[in-house]
């Protein structure tokens, strides 16, 4: 019989509060956590907001060795990987390494820290021929960010099969799948998965400056993401990471685990048009939410709730309401369909697994969240996006859509698990 | 079973109208190395026991401990692609465009003539276009941010060359990115196949890649496990008792992989053989005292090949060239084969590591091998290090013999391991 996949933990780093209580809490109040940059000076910037997370490593048990070791997003995705076993009740001693995978998701890998020595490797941009001789000794660490995966393997003794998906902002879906797909083949029975990013650095703003992807509201930082909104201007960055304990279904039952969602379909396409620009009738991602309602011989009118990609861009906002309503048809109109982005910022790699993590919360707590900011619809954006407050609703299920430059277009279906909900 | 439960593989593939019964086949091979642009050309080096290793050109490597590398010399990219996509690409992306471009011609395949969501690109990377992102740093610190290209946003990310061999050939199904360092080649070849078996008829699959720039080289550097040697001959030794380290090299190949049934629907006009076998494990953090992940790797990719270990004609190999790693390799390999049962190669000794493009060159030589009855040899190879001895290493000549079977093998650092079974048609 083929394995089913079901999420029994959940462990979350984004803006506005670490942990998946702070998350909840703050994604159901429709408060916003995007703000002027403090990482670093952004005044020479076009874009100046970001949703940073405060977040004191010491606080969530990383070691001084593991901290100057590890990129942020690295550091990330070990403390919510913690935070999902621990919810798990996962008893690491009691688990075979090698039935254990770990696959994590990011778009641009170490970025920060690759910024951090190449200020010092180059003098500020002085030298071509970077020096050697100052820069970390883990710098091949944030050269490959398959350190992530191994991170989070080594913190929590995994030796199954593990791997970095990076598929620009689909990633954390995409990763999310791959670890699914891990347990349903049988290379693994539990899998440690998600997706981390921490992009908030200079050369990460002045690239997305350099397309204006990114708002230019820098006078008002709390209400700068706005997804779907007739005054939107492009996405606000983020920062975080999603972690989840994906198990068989069997093997959850058996230890009586409680489970939030079933991963019950999943699908991704490319729209082969364009690196950074989107078809706008929607069609892959729309052929992409079809394939995974196929896989999970669902109908569509079986979705009680869509968690949209919605990262606030102009083009963005159009195209994936083309694509839901191409996929959905009338049912469209009668789904609520939210952009958490609009609270958190865009996380690019990350906020596939966090918006995932929304999913799996909406489902277990009978609540979608809301778009936070949307005061007057665009037009052409004429679907029910839950303005501004969360609404009680209960899910049995619901699909979360991802876009990604390159051209990826991702969806998976999540599932109330049968009986009794988390 | 409830209604909503996930159907299996070939269910989900007899609805759509297709079947993924059996392993898939490999009818298409671009190459893109130090020892030739071509299959053809680099598989005559290969057999010649030609390398590619030489003194970096790229920029000058003086001031560095290491200064050799397999780099890529004679590569005109004008030749090879529109001035647009000049302006947008690493030369990591270059290559990998071209090798895509390569194998899609290999294979005969007309993306028109399939359907639209029938063909898919798994690629893997290991640090993205890096030449191109030390570029853009460079403007950033030294002139401003306002001096970044438009195209750096996605010019460098790892997820540069799936998305342009998927734009520039129309491929439109599923598809991803692996990082997991050198195990990605194979890593992304295992996750094609998943692919495949889900529906999809065909993929790209493989990787090329290639970080030669100083900010790329440092990188490198750090893991403190390339050669200092500037000897081309002396420095990448993988199992010699005078291993030193390993060379850095840039390329690597794409492979076009079908479902058997649509290769034989569109009567492709070649199949170099099947993908019968994959698996990956993690090595045990540094500090815990349980064995490497390699020997399971190769155990669970035999497993899945259904195949027994005797049945297994040639291993190409991980090939560290660092003396523990490459003890450990044969550890693994003595362990499930016997001392000395089955020849091992290292033709990587020609063109250097390659990161994210070893394991798809690896299972393309190993194809060419099964295709011709022949195993290249590892050059530069002298005197066996103890523990290595036991090794049947193919050394200094291509060796004829009867070849059915081939196990690629690569590891990444961190602990990523994978291993390929690849079977003749």
């Amino acid at each position: 019989m083929q394995r089913r996949v079901v999420i029994t933990g959940l462990g979350v780093v984004a803006p506005g509060g670490i942990g998946a209580k702070a998350f909840w809490e703050l994604l159901t109040s429709g408060r916003t956590a995007t703000r002027t940059i403090s990482f670093f000076d952004p005044s020479p910037f076009r874009s100046q907001v970001a949703a940073e997370c405060d977040f004191d490593p010491a606080a969530h048990g990383l070691s001084p060795a593991q901290t100057i070791r590890m990129d942020r997003a690295a550091q990330f995705a070990v403390v919510a990987a913690a935070e999902a076993v621990a919810d798990a009740g996962l008893e690491l001693a009691e688990l075979d390494p090698y039935r254990v995978g770990t696959v994590v998701g990011s778009a641009v890998g170490a970025t920060m820290s690759l910024e951090r020595e190449y200020v010092i490797a180059s003098d500020r941009g002085r030298r071509w021929l970077v020096e050697n001789a100052r820069t970390s000794p883990h710098l091949y660490d944030y050269y490959v960010p398959g350190s992530f995966a191994a991170e989070v393997a080594w913190s929590i003794g995994a030796e199954g099969p593990a791997a970095v998906v990076s598929t620009g902002c689909t990633s954390g879906l995409d990763a999310v799948a791959y670890a699914a797909e891990l347990i349903r083949e049988g290379s693994a029975d539990v899998v440690v998965g998600g997706a981390s990013d921490a992009p908030i650095s200079p050369i990460t703003v002045a690239c997305f400056d350099a397309i204006k992807a990114t708002t230019p509201r820098n006078d008002d930082p709390a209400h700068a993401s706005r997804p779907f909104d007739n005054s939107r201007n492009g996405f606000v960055l983020g920062e975080g990471s999603a972690m989840f304990v994906l198990e068989d279904l069997e093997r959850a039952r058996r230890r009586g685990a409680p489970v939030y969602a079933e991963i019950v379909g999943f699908a991704s396409r490319c729209n082969a048009f364009h690196m950074t620009g989107l078809r706008p009738d929607g069609r892959e991602m729309a052929e992409a939410i079809r394939n995974a309602l196929d896989t999970a011989r669902m109908d569509p009118t079986a979705i009680g709730y869509v968690n949209a990609h919605g990262s606030g861009t102009k083009q963005n906002d159009r195209h994936e309401t083309a694509a839901v309503k191409l996929a959905l048809r009338e049912h469209a109109y009668a789904t609520p369909m939210s952009s958490i982005k609009s609270m958190v910022g865009h996380s690019l790699g990350a906020i596939g697994a966090i918006e995932v993590a929304a999913c799996a919360l909406a489902i277990t707590n009978g609540v979608v969240p809301p778009t936070a900011n949307l005061h007057e619809p665009d037009p052409e954006c004429d679907l029910d996006y839950v303005p501004l407050e969360a609404r009680d609703r209960r899910l049995d299920a619901v699909l979360s859509v991802g876009s990604g430059f390159g051209g990826f277009q991702s969806a998976m279906l999540l599932a109330r698990p049968e009986g009794d909900a988390r | 079973m409830s209604e909503r439960s996930i159907p299996d593989a070939p269910a989900a593939a007899a609805r759509s109208g297709r079947t993924a019964t059996g392993a898939p086949v490999v009818t298409g091979i671009g190459v893109v190395a130090a020892t030739g642009l071509d299959t053809e050309t680099y598989w005559k080096a290969v057999l010649d026991g030609r390398s590619g290793i030489g003194r970096i050109a790229r920029f000058d490597p003086a001031q560095y401990p290491s200064r050799l590398a397999g780099e890529i010399r004679d590569f005109d990219p004008a030749a090879h692609l529109p001035d647009r996509l000049l302006a947008q690409t690493d030369h990591v992306t270059r290559y990998s465009l071209t090798a895509a471009a390569q194998a899609l011609a290999d294979a005969a395949v007309d993306p028109a003539a399939l359907g639209d969501y029938d063909m898919g690109v798994v690629t893997a990377s290991s640090a993205g276009g890096f030449e191109f992102g030390q570029k853009e740093l460079e403007k950033l610190w030294s002139k401003g941010g306002d001096h970044v290209s438009a195209y750096q946003s996605f010019a460098w990310f790892y997820a540069v060359n799936t998305g342009q061999i998927s734009i520039r050939h129309g491929l439109r199904g599923p598809s991803g990115v692996l990082v997991t360092d050198q195990a990605g080649g194979l890593d992304a070849i295992g996750q094609a196949r998943r692919h495949l078996r889900a529906g999809t008829a065909l993929a790209i699959t493989g990787g090329v890649d290639g970080s030669l720039c100083p900010w790329g080289w440092i990188g490198q550097l750090a893991t403190g496990q390339i050669s200092e040697s500037d000897d081309p001959e002396r420095a990448y030794l993988p199992f010699d008792r005078d291993a030193n380290g390993f060379v850095p090299g840039e390329g690597g190949a794409i492979l076009v992989v079908e479902q058997r049934e649509a290769a034989r629907r569109r009567a492709a006009p070649k199949v170099y053989g099947e993908i019968s076998g994959y698996a990956a494990t993690f090595d045990p953090a540094p500090d815990r005292n349980r064995p490497p992940g390699l020997r399971r790797a190769i155990e669970l990719a035999l497993a899945d090949a259904h195949c027994a270990a005797a049945e297994i004609d040639v291993v190409f190999a991980d090939a560290a060239g660092v003396p523990e790693l490459d003890l450990a390799e044969a550890k693994a390999l003595n362990g499930v084969f016997g001392a000395g049962r089955v020849p091992v190669t290292a033709p990587k000794t020609m063109t250097g590591r390659l990161a994210a493009g070893a394991g798809g060159l690896d299972v393309a030589t190993a194809l060419l091998s099964l295709r011709d009855q022949v195993i290249p040899p590892t050059v530069n190879v002298g005197s066996l290090a103890d523990g290595c001895r036991d090794l049947d290493l193919v050394l200094d000549a291509a060796r004829p013999a009867p070849l059915r079977r081939a196990l690629v093998l690569a590891r990444g650092i961190g602990g990523f391991n994978a291993a390929v079974v690849v079977t003749a048609p």
